[in-house]
């Protein structure tokens, strides 16, 4: 029990992780895509294809959070002083651009500055996630369970270029999902905007996934030597083919693939991290089982959530399902 | 420079869980409020509780919206500024939180969406069901958030182990013993809240000739809602303040400005606490009014603040002063449930000036009163973060001062154009009022005022006949 309790909370955790990424992904997307929509009916309509989902969507990452609290205490009390900067960055870009869903409505003369708002406030959040996703891979100070390094730790190149490649690939969530819930300028111009949003996401996730091997010896180790090159080496291979069939979804003008396809490249880019760093949950220091909660703790939450996580997804699939179909130009809920 | 890191941990967190809390205790009013309404349309068939729920709906987005991202602030601010106390207690707050999550957060956030933006997209009851589902939710969120701060003031069913705290008996730890106090004040306090700002809207409204019926409609239920609720929050927070004095006597001294516990306290109407001299300056005092009330006997006697040395002490001033501030609104409102009440009984309601007028600036009572009740109870405990057992000073993080400071100085204005935004864009919401009414108002004050269908059905729905 002591050493299964960790790994299936480390798999909730990243589950939720995962979630948040693709859901809260294409609505953060939007908000990176707005200063590209031309004319503001065309912005209405992107910003309604989100509107009812995007608290819900935010809300994964408060679990996510709170989760790693929950589950892990001392990884939690190590990973946020570290990266105090950039998740406190995340947090009021957050906050600017989860206000300007409803103020951007009632405003009338500082309309185009909630327009600003949002759309920076989405790209700097991703931009933050980014960030802080680089900053765990390539490693924190750790001394005696506590963070031992200095405020700026984080800002390395590596980390950087992470922080880029979140904000593109939110980009082609939030591309694709237009595709896929809008249609008239709107969906022509994310079609078009995809087609390159693949390709750029497929060409940082190359250079990382290059990268980390050779600045991190324990990612060249767990990916290249035998036996594991054995049964990794597919899933290279099944990412540049699931991006040609998004690629070749969007020539094909179909509306649901891209938005699958964009999904599935989010989620073989995390399996490829997962693959890379467990069992370590604060690189190189601390493994899951160094961190986790009391047992008692975790079997505690662990009851609710068996429970309480299927009910959960089955009203946000239901949510989903009510708001189906595709939001045209001109239709508001407001 | 020399920042001190705790002081601004501190500073930081008090700014951010002060401006979120404003919005919880409104959007939990109004989130019942709203259920409400919609219900008793539902019933009576009367479009004006319609359009009343569509007008408070929009505020409530943008409210909810507010309390939504400042609230996913606090669920990090326990790890990026107090991570050795989310390392000491996570394994008995963190499942707390991770319960509000799972069951209010999303329960909110979800459904949310359909209270929103589904008015023309679901059947009737299931929009009505979303609104319940919300309200619900965020019942069951004060819930969580409660037992996790009554626990870290009244700790109990833990095990030290290697300092960390281990839990014993969930069920004792989330029923600790401040918590049904706490809970059931702050859920209240979220309810009166709600009603001053219905209170003062519906005033705003008669005053201004608009909005017949609606108008109304929000001062009739806002003023029983008073009635009720107000004298209701006297008792419970005499309760808790009974409750208070078992378990962390020193937060009622601090309250009472009482140093010397070997005499009966008086109950100061005014002083200035000197901390210094252990003594209070200009007092105006009703004397042993402190003892009557804290042990029902004018010789009754309570610890004082000079039974513990300075360093254990909660700052006296805040903690004075905060909690008559609350006590004098809590009388307020009272004031106002029970003038209102008969006034309405007398037929005078819509047109009784005297009162209208005040009341129509009153929406922010229950705010300050909610921020004041918190910083007695939240100072009032200090210096422990978890009450007797971890120091705040002990629980930061060790992140440098001038990165708090910054990220300090950031939040203040973010959250300053936030807020201000905010408030103007609400303001303008209330300035347009309820959309899509029907017939406009007969002349306010005339003789022989009509007593409308409208009026009886208020009357009716309010006494739970529908």
């Amino acid at each position: 029990m002591e050493w299964y309790l960790p790994v299936i909370w480390a798999a909730l955790i990243g589950t939720a992780v995962a979630l948040y990424v693709v859901l809260d992904g294409f609505d953060l997307g939007i908000g990176i895509l707005f200063p590209f929509a031309e004319e503001e009916r065309e912005r209405d309509q992107m910003m309604n294809s989100v509107a009812p989902f995007w608290d819900g969507n935010e809300t994964w990452l408060v679990l996510g959070g709170g989760g790693l609290w929950v589950a892990f205490p001392r990884a939690y009390a190590v990973i946020m002083p570290a990266l105090y900067l950039p998740v406190i960055c995340m947090l009021l870009a957050l906050v600017f651009r989860g206000v300007a869903f409803e103020f951007r409505w009632i405003a009338h003369t500082s309309k185009g500055w909630w327009n600003f708002a949002f759309a920076a406030g989405s790209t700097l959040a991703a931009f933050s996630q980014g960030v802080i996703l680089g900053g765990l891979i390539q490693g924190i100070a750790v001394e005696d369970g506590q963070f031992a390094g200095g405020a700026f730790d984080w800002a390395t190149p590596f980390a950087l270029l992470c922080g880029v490649g979140v904000v593109v690939g939110y980009a082609l969530l939030g591309a694709t999902w237009l595709v896929l819930k809008t249609d008239g300028t709107v969906a022509q111009r994310s079609r078009r905007q995809a087609e390159f949003l693949v390709l750029a996401v497929v060409a940082l996730m190359a250079v990382v996934s290059l990268w980390t091997p050779l600045a991190v010896e324990r990612v060249a180790t767990r990916w290249f030597t035998l036996p594991n090159i054995l049964f990794l080496w597919p899933v290279p291979l099944v990412t540049a083919f699931v991006a040609f069939a998004g690629w070749h979804w969007l020539r094909r003008g179909d509306d649901h693939g891209p938005f699958i396809a964009a999904i599935m490249l989010f989620l073989l880019g995390y399996a490829g991290l997962v693959i890379s760093n467990f069992p370590y949950l604060v690189p190189p220091a601390l493994t899951v089982w160094d961190t986790a909660a009391a047992p008692a703790s975790q079997i505690f939450l662990l009851v609710g959530t068996l429970v309480l996580l299927p009910i959960i997804i089955g009203y946000f699939v239901f949510v989903f399902w009510i708001f189906r179909g595709k939001v045209r130009e001109g239709e508001g809920y407001h | 420079m020399d920042l001190d890191p705790v002081l601004l941990a501190r500073l930081q967190f008090a700014f951010t869980i002060t401006f979120h809390i404003i919005f919880p205790s409104f959007t939990i009013g109004l989130s019942a409020y709203i259920a409400t309404l919609l219900i008793m349309w539902i019933r009576t068939g009367r479009d004006h509780y319609h359009r009343l729920a569509r007008f408070w709906t929009k505020i409530f987005a943008v409210s909810f919206a507010m309390g939504v991202v400042s609230g996913i602030v606090l669920t990090y601010q326990f790890g990026t500024n107090w991570s050795r106390f989310s390392e000491a207690a996570g394994n008995i707050v963190g499942p707390l939180i991770g319960y509000e999550v799972l069951t209010a957060f999303f329960l909110e956030a979800t459904f949310l969406g359909v209270m929103l933006f589904g008015w023309n997209r679901v059947p009737r009851w299931l929009h009505v069901f979303a609104a319940i589902a919300v309200a619900t939710g965020s019942v069951i969120s004060a819930f969580w958030i409660l037992a996790a701060n009554s626990w870290i003031q009244t700790p109990v069913a833990y095990e030290m182990r290697d300092g960390t705290f281990h839990p014993l008996d969930w069920f004792r730890i989330i029923f600790n013993p401040s918590f049904p106090y706490r809970f059931a004040h702050m859920l209240n306090a979220a309810y009166l809240t709600t009603a001053m700002v219905v209170l003062a809207v519906g005033a705003r409204y008669v005053l201004a000739d608009r909005h017949y019926e609606e108008a109304r409609t929000m001062l009739r239920m806002a003023v029983l809602m008073l009635a009720i609720a107000a004298p209701l929050q006297l008792f419970i927070g005499d309760q808790h303040g009974l409750n208070t004095l078992q378990h962390q006597p020193l937060k009622i001294a601090a309250m009472e400005a009482h140093w010397d516990g070997s005499k009966p306290g008086d109950f100061h109407i005014f002083a200035w606490p000197d901390e210094a001299n252990e003594r209070n300056r200009f007092e105006i005092s009703i004397p042993r009014g402190a003892s009557i009330v804290l042990t029902h006997d004018p010789n009754g006697l309570f610890p004082g603040l000079t039974s513990v040395p300075p360093s254990e002490r909660p700052p006296v001033l805040p903690v004075f002063f905060a909690f008559r501030i609350m006590l004098a609104i809590g009388f307020i409102m009272i004031a106002a449930g029970l003038v209102g009440a008969v006034l309405w009984w007398r037929g005078r309601l819509f047109d009784t000036d005297w009162f209208l007028r005040p009341a129509s600036w009153a929406w922010s009572l229950g705010f300050i009163a909610v921020i004041a009740g918190w910083v007695v109870t939240e100072s009032g405990r200090q210096p422990w973060v978890v009450y007797g057992l971890m120091r705040t000073a002990d629980a930061i993080s060790p992140v440098p001062g001038a990165s708090v400071a910054t990220t300090l100085a950031l939040f203040v204005v973010v959250y300053g154009i936030v807020f201000a935004m905010g408030i103007y864009y609400i303001n303008r919401l209330i300035v347009r009022g309820p959309q899509g009414g029907g017939i406009e108002p007969p002349q306010r004050g005339l003789p022989n005022r009509p007593i409308t269908g409208a009026e009886e059905g208020g009357r009716e729905a309010l006494a739970g006949r529908g």
